[in-house]
């Protein structure tokens, strides 16, 4: 079996396992290539359908460019989409320019999704996650129990051997699931290319400048590129050293700052 | 170079030198982000502290001011031969869980051993785990050799425990290699300082090692779950050996019923004659009903029972006494059962005796049991089929046990 094939298979093993053993989940959607690719997994491991809600937390800081797709395909994949908006903060003028970064991430972030957890009571979340995007993320396990504060016990872990994921306990309060936690930014990439997965242009190169990693516009910065396709990107991925978050804003505050979210309940 | 990527879990006991040896393979090989290693500098600078690779690693802000790895991390490099995960699993006791979650994953690991404390307490129980989960690619690397003057007189006083360590506890290394983390001596680097030894570096060491290869075996097929598609009901899971072909006979277990596969669906792949081991697939049956932890099979060969012979590793700090009630878990399994019969205990980082017919486990503590379950269940010895021979007991809902199948 290839490579692409064995991380593919891994990736709907565990997502299959989650749906058997929740029912009542969602996965969050940013309509960044990561979350992208979950859901093209998820549509194979379904056989093409997408049995529960996708969510995309929209911050309203988002690009034109991403709003745009993720209508497009919502519509196009017959998604059941629930958008989340923490409209008390950002009626209040929470953003960017207010508060740390951290603030903000936590309100129009973490908060909104709290929000939507209460309000379905979901059992768990499939997210996007990647072990190679930062230090914090290569300590997640693949079955992430959160108690009813969100909060993440990085201290104190569950033991999950081969493929035998932790069942619930009394004070677990929902589940942090994350199928492509093995993958690499190439192997994303690499996937994508072989499944054609469509993604915004916000990645390829216009006037010189792409794209690496997405989110909310006034906190992502463009990188210098030439790479118009996934070929090029791909290309310029394996002759580059950068780490892919260099251009987010919210890792250079504090070198902390993604520990703190994540264990405050962040994606 | 080679598609797949090998697994490899770097073990040892606390300070003998993983974090930085990580950190070290990745500076060497280029593989280290520049703004990465900034941020070390950076966060080294603020601690009043000279460069610690081990920071490549230890990202948590308890596990740099504390000095200490907590928890697994999984990373990525690449050689020219191939792609890695390394996996670095922390040597503390209390974190023996994280360490055994490590290695369960691995296919191959490298053993630390520094020249200064030589073997410890922790060098002994990650040498009997990864005995335990059946990880034969071993590499030991003596570490801190520059605090030895890197004398061959140590290094060679020391192989010497090592191998006596690893026999008796049944691991082979392939290699023994005389390494300085810190100074990069025969890492990725030949070193002139241990121009004695002719053996492999540590990464030509690594570059040795295979990926564990897929043998042909007899079809397994766990259910994992049952589905409706376009009005047919389809039965999904993952082959965890052998081939499913279209027209097979194969039986239910435990329940020894039969069912032929009418067809084999993947999304976007029509006309499926067969699947391999490891696929996820969904497949159309004929002629029985089937549900969860059903385990389909082209023959009788594994057991039906409601007992299971086993070696465990208690992985956590409450101690097990006979009679608790605990879940077990193999595969899509799941039945209630419990520890019927301890027939032994001994904790493999003490040389005391081995405790038989006992009526607890502690933290730590290997034992060779007797679980009785509420079910039957399909189960096979680890050695023939490792997906079948391997389980998992929950307390509560919490992982407290992996075992092994004998
Ligand atoms: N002198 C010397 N010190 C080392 C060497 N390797 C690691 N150390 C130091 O040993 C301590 C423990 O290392 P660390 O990598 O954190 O150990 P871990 O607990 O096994 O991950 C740190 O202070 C390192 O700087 C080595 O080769 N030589």
């Amino acid at each position: 079996m290839d490579h692409l094939t064995a991380l593919e298979n891994k990736s709907i093993f565990i997502i299959r396992e989650a749906y058997y053993r929740f029912r009542n989940i969602a996965m969050l959607w940013s309509v960044g290539k990561d979350s992208t690719t979950l859901l093209w997994l998820v549509r194979k491991a379904f056989f093409g359908e997408v049995p529960f809600p996708v969510i995309h937390i929209d911050t309203t800081y988002k690009f034109p460019e991403m709003y745009r797709f993720r209508d497009e395909y919502a519509k196009k994949w017959g998604l059941n989409l629930i958008v989340g908006r923490n409209e008390g903060q950002v009626e209040a003028g929470m953003g960017p320019g207010k508060g740390t970064k951290l603030d903000c991430c936590n309100e129009l972030k973490t908060n909104a999704l709290k929000q939507i957890i209460e309000k379905n009571g979901f059992k768990a979340l499939l997210l996007g996650i990647r072990r190679d995007e930062h230090g914090i993320r290569a300590k997640e396990r693949v079955f992430s129990p959160r108690d009813e504060n969100f909060k993440w016990d990085y201290e104190d872990q569950p033991a999950e051997l081969w493929d035998q994921y932790k069942s619930t306990a009394a004070e677990d309060n929902h589940f942090r699931v994350h199928p492509i936690l093995h993958m690499t930014e190439l192997d994303i990439w690499k996937y994508i290319r072989r499944e054609n997965i469509p993604l915004t242009e916000l990645y390829l190169s216009k006037n010189g400048k792409r794209y690496r990693s997405i989110g909310c516009a006034p906190c992502c910065s463009p990188i210098d590129s030439n790479a118009s396709n996934v070929d090029e990107i791909i290309a310029e991925l394996e002759s580059s050293h950068t780490s892919e978050r260099a251009g987010r804003a919210q890792d250079k505050e504090d070198a902390y700052t993604m520990q703190k979210l994540r264990s405050l309940g962040y994606m | 170079m080679e598609e797949r990527s090998l697994h490899i879990v770097i073990v040892g006991s606390v300070d003998h030198g993983k974090s930085t040896l990580i950190g070290r393979l990745f500076f060497d090989t280029g593989s280290l982000p520049p703004e990465k290693l900034e941020e070390v500098k950076r966060v080294c600078e603020e601690l009043g502290r000279p460069l610690e690779f081990a920071y490549v690693m230890d990202n948590l802000e308890e596990e740099r001011t504390r000095g200490i790895t907590i928890d697994i991390a999984h990373t990525f490099f690449t050689t020219p031969k191939r792609k890695y995960v390394i996996i670095d699993a922390p040597g503390h006791k209390e974190f023996l869980k994280n360490m055994i979650s490590g290695s369960s994953q691995a296919e191959a690991a490298i053993l630390l051993v520094e020249t200064t404390r030589g073997i410890q307490e922790q060098t002994l129980r990650h040498c009997y785990i990864l005995s335990l989960l059946g990880i034969k690619q071993v590499a030991v690397t003596v570490n801190k050799m520059d605090l030895a003057g890197y004398s061959e007189a140590v290094f060679l006083d020391l192989k010497k425990r090592i191998e006596e360590v690893t026999a008796r506890y049944g691991i082979t290394p392939s290699y023994i290699v005389p390494i300085s983390a810190m100074e990069g001596e025969n890492v990725a680097r030949r070193s002139e300082k241990l121009s004695w030894y002719k053996g492999p570096t540590m990464l030509e060491a690594l570059d040795s090692f295979e990926a564990t290869k897929i043998e042909e075996k007899g079809a397994r097929f766990p259910v994992q779950d049952i589905y409706e598609a376009n009005g047919q009901k389809l039965i999904a899971g993952r082959i965890e050996a052998g081939t499913l072909r279209e027209g097979q006979e194969l039986w239910v277990l435990p329940g020894k019923s039969k069912a032929k596969v009418a067809g084999i669906k993947k999304y976007l792949e029509p006309d499926l004659k067969e699947a391999r081991a490891g696929e996820c697939v969904g497949l159309v049956l004929e002629g029985a009903d089937v549900k969860r932890g059903d385990i389909l099979s082209e023959s009788l060969a594994p057991s039906i029972t409601t007992t299971v012979h086993a070696n465990i590793f208690w992985m956590i700090d409450k101690e097990y006494r006979l009679g608790i009630p605990l879940t077990f878990k193999c595969a899509t399994q799941e039945a209630r059962g419990k520890i019927e019969r301890i027939r032994r205990r001994f904790d493999p980082a003490s040389e005391k005796e081995a405790v038989t017919d006992s009526d607890r486990i502690s933290q730590a503590e290997v034992a060779e049991v007797d679980i009785t379950l509420s079910a039957e269940v399909a189960i096979e010895r680890f050695s023939d089929i490792p997906e079948l021979g391997r389980f998992v007991l929950e307390h509560e809902g919490h992982p407290v046990a992996g075992g092994i199948i004998i």
